[in-house]
């Protein structure tokens, strides 16, 4: 049995005159450190799926195992980064750290080992220098950040990003990207992340699920990306497997999930 | 409820940026730090703090003189029309410059004391500040509540809402005789009157503040895996707080306009009485006086209100 565990996964939503079936048979196995994409058109159910898996969302039919065991309410085993940032604004940065990892490591961490602990994690998304900023006062891309550092000091199971960069300008989503891969390198954590941006998921994936197009969306190609870790957007640029695997992805999502609203 | 979040997260718009290859450019966070700057600043004029910082000064003094001459400018016009109504309407109004003779003397002893009938017009004011506050505090402590439910519960905010909608636009004073009834004393049913104005604004907005919580903070809270206490300590209390505060302030407002009006016909001490009590004695100046008092208080309440909601506004601190 993997690690985690999707197994057909229906979603179906009552909408006013009958139901929507926005997810169906979605089943998908994660090993344990595995960094996995799930790209897909605009309103597939990428977000769904997480949602599931977040415990967020109650499945219609099938389930999510974690370590054999059934997900079927949110906790912090699956801390989740949020599209938009969703910081607490009246806390500092260090505070909305802090407020994780003292519901987590109330019990288990003294007052200064969660202290520690929670510096450690700023540390790691190199926001140090802010703790006592409040999130009105710093950029979209130090919020997210601190997102990531708030989810990652609840020391999940399971990582999960709902396009965490979505809506970062670009330069900013490359410089968080490379903070991402840094911090796998280190930790080694299994991460299930959406998003919708090709190079994006090739560069950090070891695995990308595309997903057909909703309704009764599916996983559609599974795609293995065999590139060397630590990875380089600079040389990969010129990389044929890495142009391979763009252009696998690519394909996928242009000719055989043409958009349905593109002309 | 959580199937809302799914469905709205599942339609979200996405801009198509599939085709835009990301820049293979490491840029520094430096980038951030700037861009954070030029979120929350206005531009500021470069070119002309560097060349010509003497017509920056010039500029400034300008703005001053504008912020002193134009509203002086309307003062002017409004003496303007008083002494013309002064002079052609009716001399039972005072001229401004025996308003100013009356205002000197009222103002120089605002807090003597020549038994009930005869106070200071200090005294009247605090005599009316208590019993807005009396009135005030009690809409705080129910409307406060009464909101958060509304805005949390469905069931509630329907059983509510309508009956909210019918006693808002009530006229303050249509209260009042129900008051001496209950209360059968005029202090308890000013206090009364206060109340039951006042409350609508802090129930209306600390509702709508409950409503307008990003589904977000509540997915925090669900991840997090907060009881119901710690959720509306440290997420409902915080988020709503902004709400809270403007409805408190909007009904502070309220209660002091009510105020008056009230205590013109329930009598006793109080800047309402007074004015009632001049108009009479046909002491016109002493009313004209009396509108500047409540004015100013008036500005005075406001402005305390707004230091204390600048001071919890999370995204202005």
């Amino acid at each position: 049995m993997s690690y985690l565990n999707i197994s057909n996964v229906d979603v179906v939503f009552p909408i006013v005159n009958g139901t929507y079936i926005a997810l169906r048979e979605v089943s998908l196995e994660v090993e344990k450190g595995e960094f996995i994409t799930i790209i897909g058109h605009s309103g597939c159910g990428k977000s769904t799926v997480l949602n599931v898996v977040a415990g967020l969302l109650q499945a219609t039919r099938g389930g999510v195992l974690l370590e054999n065991r059934e997900v079927n309410s949110p906790g912090p085993d699956r801390a989740v980064v949020f599209q938009n940032h969703s910081l607490l604004p009246w806390l500092t940065v260090y505070e909305n750290v802090r407020i994780a990892v003292d519901k987590v490591f109330g019990k288990s961490k003294t007052k200064a080992e969660r202290h520690d602990w929670t510096v450690h994690n700023l540390k790691l998304v190199h926001m140090e220098h802010a703790l006592d900023k409040l999130p009105g006062a710093i950029s979209g891309g130090m919020k997210q950040r601190v997102g990531i550092a708030r989810a990652l000091a609840m020391q999940p199971k399971v990582l999960l990003m709902d396009e965490p960069f979505g809506a970062l300008d670009a330069l900013t989503r490359a410089h968080l990207q490379e903070s991402v891969m840094e911090i796998q390198a280190t930790l080694n954590n299994t991460v299930l992340m959406i998003t919708h941006d090709v190079d994006e998921a090739v560069l950090l994936s070891d695995r990308i699920v595309m997903m057909t197009n909703g309704p009764a969306a599916t996983v559609g190609e599974i795609l293995q990306v065999d590139l060397p870790r630590p990875r380089n957007r600079l040389e990969l640029a010129d990389d044929s497997a890495y142009n391979h695997y763009r252009a696998e992805v690519l394909r996928f999502l242009y000719e055989r999930q043409r958009r349905p609203d593109a002309a | 409820m959580s199937k809302v979040i799914a469905l709205s997260t599942a339609t979200r718009m996405e801009p198509q940026r599939l085709e835009t290859p990301a820049p293979m450019i490491v840029p520094n966070e430096q980038v951030d730090v700037t861009a954070a700057n030029r979120e929350r600043q206005p531009p500021v004029p470069k070119m002309e703090t560097a060349i010509a910082p003497v017509s920056r000064t010039r500029t400034r003094v300008a703005a001053v003189l504008r912020a002193i001459l134009l509203p002086a400018l309307t003062f002017l016009v409004v003496l303007a029309i008083w002494s013309f109504v002064n002079a052609k309407i009716t001399s039972d109004i005072p001229t401004p410059a025996e308003a100013w003779t009356r205002a000197v003397e009222v103002l120089g002893n605002p807090f003597y004391d020549a038994g009930p009938n005869d106070m200071g017009i200090g005294w009247q004011v605090l005599y009316s500040l208590g019993r807005v506050m009396a009135g005030f505090a009690l809409a705080v402590v129910v409307g406060i509540p009464v909101g958060f439910l509304m805005g949390a519960s469905r069931a509630v905010h329907q059983a509510c809402y309508p009956l909210v909608q019918i006693l808002r636009p009530v006229s303050p004073l249509a209260w009042l005789p129900i008051g001496l009834l209950i209360f059968q004393a005029k202090d308890p049913s000013a206090i009364f009157v206060i109340f039951i104005t006042s409350i609508w604004p802090v129930i209306v907005n600390t509702a709508a503040g409950v409503q307008a919580i990003p589904q977000d903070y509540l997915n925090v809270a669900r991840v997090l895996q907060l009881g119901k206490l710690e959720v509306t300590r440290r997420i409902l209390i915080p988020a709503t707080l902004p709400h809270i505060l403007t409805g408190m302030r909007l009904s502070l407002s309220v209660a002091w306009m009510v105020i008056v009006a009230a205590e013109m016909l329930t009598g006793g001490i109080g800047i309402g009485f007074y004015v009632w009590d001049e108009w009479n004695n046909l002491n016109v100046a002493s009313i004209i006086v009396a509108i500047g008092v409540i004015g100013l208080v008036g500005i005075l309440l406001e402005s305390v209100m707004n230091l204390a909601q600048r001071h919890f506004d999370y995204n202005r601190r």
